[in-house]
């Protein structure tokens, strides 16, 4: 069956079949008591960090811009939905209703903040754009540090300043004091929601892909100068690809916020370190290749946690593990493995591909003519 | 009517005038020629024509319509496609994408439609992959849709490129240097193909070559381009042995 279908149609099925499994692997483990305490509270998180590992790919692998603030997006989707879930706590009884509509809020949010980020910084291009939205994911980490706000019977109160500026009746509650940020968000996140919304956020950015909007924006990575020729509206198609991206960002926040109990924004959670660290799950498991972004966060996440056991070691072995695996995606030897051993090779009976094996060999051949000819 | 009409095009570059003066009426169904040494300015009239520059005087008119100033995407939207002296494929797409792309504005569903696959999605997907492959199949392109563009051959890559500025059903297509790095053999078919390409299509083409074969054996008129200025205009056969001409290419 496998057979017959397009090969994108394929690679995609298999994509949604590993998250599924690896669910249903994960949640036997923990029914059986096999898991420790530890692991189980990254299960949360790994979704978290899947669906931005996957989100960010879109604007690396897909758009073909290198963005370092992908934390800052996600920064806004958490506060704005734990912000939100806090003040309808007892006002929406229905625990999964308000965390769905904390999550619809937290992706539009972030979808704005996204577009007006992207105005400005979708003008430049590589460099400039890396150093730009690093910049501007700082200043998103930085501006919810001194946000106060409050809500009483009057309405909601906010300022800049500090806590005793808000000047609330005495029913007044603080909803996010400051550097200390927001607590006591109901705690809505689980593992099976975590799984689904990594699996809307495949849907969207697959289909995104292999249809004429995601065509349009693979072809201004590759070519933008011809995309244009051909009547392809440039800022149209990096806008979307950039606030999707963001949107999609901010639901990974929303989740990631309802599993903690205090949520500030440190550079650990919403920082430098957090964008770079998304980056790292892009480039290890390929540029441009979303089943990659989630194994390679999944790995990267639980490794630290696994090598526990030698701890005195655990960095340097997580160091050469990240070299292994980046040798083992890009070095020509490994590339080879993979194109014999691989998953999609494994389903599909026939042995390799003749035809795509013929193509590979011809481009070396022909990239060197053609450099000659331009 | 001339389907181009271009009067008195100009475009400085700081004290560099690069393109002077310039005239040129093509008629429907023509193939016409742009001639030149190199430097000449013959790209960038391609340039100003598709809006890459805004020229700094003069008037182009496409089938009666201005388009002047006009933005790329609004330029093509109008009819005229081009294809590039160094060829600019989206080469991590594969063959047929390639040519989808062209056909972005012709089957337009919105991208909510895409996400969610909406039924019209499966109907102008249906649509655009026929219509890509018919084009493909014309220049026997068909057998490699699913290559990465980048692993087809050279002079195949050409065609690519030709196919794909043909999917955006233009009124005219400009071919830039269409035979540059080609053997003998490969420009021979490719005379062929853009013979064929103006029948089959009744396309109006306009092209800059620098093989001499070529421009005499296909295009029915010609510009010769020296300076930025045109030094002669006519029917291939006479420009063709025009002294000026010969002493623009050889010198004295």
């Amino acid at each position: 069956m496998l057979k017959n279908m397009k090969k994108s149609t394929r690679s995609n099925i298999i994509t949604y079949a590993m998250v599924i499994v690896a669910y249903i692997v994960m949640q036997t483990l923990v029914s059986t008591g096999s898991v420790t305490n530890l692991i189980q509270g990254l299960l949360v998180p790994l979704c978290a960090y899947s669906i931005l590992a996957v989100s960010l790919n879109l604007t690396v692998g897909i758009l073909g811009e290198l963005s370092l603030g992908h934390a800052g997006f996600m920064c806004v989707g958490a506060f704005v939905s734990a912000a939100f879930s806090k003040i309808n706590a007892t006002s929406i009884e229905n625990d999964l209703l308000r965390f769905i509509i904390a999550i619809i809020i937290a992706a539009v949010c972030a979808g704005i903040v996204g577009i007006l980020i992207g105005i400005p910084v979708l003008r430049l291009k590589g460099d400039y754009l890396a150093i730009v939205t690093l910049a501007f994911g700082e200043i998103i980490k930085n501006v919810m540090n001194v946000i106060y706000l409050g809500v009483d019977s009057k309405g909601i109160h906010f300022c800049i300043t500090k806590a005793s500026d808000l000047n609330m009746e005495s029913d007044g509650k603080i909803i996010i004091n400051g550097a200390t940020g927001i607590t006591g968000t109901p705690h809505s996140s689980n593992f099976t929601i975590g799984v689904i919304l990594l699996l809307i956020t495949l849907f969207i950015v697959l289909n995104l892909i292999n249809s004429r909007s995601g065509r349009a924006i693979m072809a201004i990575r590759d070519n933008s100068i011809a995309a244009e020729s051909i009547g392809i509206d440039l800022t149209k198609y990096k806008m979307l690809a950039f606030s999707i991206s963001a949107m999609l960002a901010g639901v990974a926040g929303a989740l990631y916020s309802h599993n903690l109990s205090t949520l500030a924004a440190t550079s650990k959670n919403f920082g430098y370190n957090m964008s770079i660290m998304i980056l790292v799950f892009v480039v290890l498991g390929g540029i441009g290749n979303i089943r990659g972004s989630i194994i390679a966060a999944i790995i990267l996440t639980l490794l630290p946690e696994l090598l526990r056991a030698v701890n005195d070691y655990r960095m340097l072995i997580y160091a050469i593990l990240l070299i292994a695996l980046m040798l083992f995606n890009s070095s020509p030897a490994g590339i080879n493995f993979r194109e014999k051993y691989g998953i999609g090779r494994l389903l599909h009976k026939n042995g390799p591909d003749l035809s795509e094996t013929a193509g590979t060999q011809r481009a070396h051949h022909v990239e060197g003519a053609g450099k000659k000819g331009v | 009517m001339a389907i181009l009409d271009i009067k008195n095009l100009g475009i400085s570059f700081g004290g560099l005038r690069a393109v002077d003066n310039f005239n040129l009426s093509i008629e429907k169904g023509e193939l016409y020629g742009l001639i030149g040494p190199n430097g000449a300015g013959k790209t960038t009239v391609f340039n100003l024509m598709t809006g890459v520059y805004k020229p700094s005087d003069g008037i182009i008119m496409l089938d009666g319509e201005n388009i002047t100033g006009k933005n790329t995407v609004e330029i093509n939207k109008a009819g005229i496609a081009r294809t590039f002296q160094n060829i600019r494929l989206f080469k991590n797409l594969s063959v047929l994408d390639n040519v989808k792309t062209g056909l972005h504005n012709e089957f337009a569903y919105s991208t909510a439609v895409g996400i969610f696959r909406l039924p019209g999605y499966f109907k102008d997907e249906r649509l655009m992959d026929e219509k890509a492959l018919s084009l493909l199949k014309v220049f026997d392109l068909d057998g490699e849709k699913d290559y990465k563009a980048s692993n087809l051959p050279y002079g195949k890559q050409r065609k690519l490129e030709m196919a794909r500025a043909l999917a955006t059903s233009p009124k005219l297509l400009l071919l830039d240097e269409p035979a540059a790095g080609m053997n003998p053999n490969e420009t021979k078919e490719l005379m062929e193909t853009i013979k064929f390409v103006r029948d089959e299509f009744d396309m109006t083409i306009l092209l800059i070559e620098h093989d001499m074969r070529l421009v005499s054996g296909i295009c029915e008129r010609l510009s010769v381009l020296n300076f930025g200025q045109v030094l002669c205009q006519g029917p291939t056969g006479e420009v063709l042995n025009n002294p000026e001409v010969i002493k623009a290419y050889l010198g004295d």
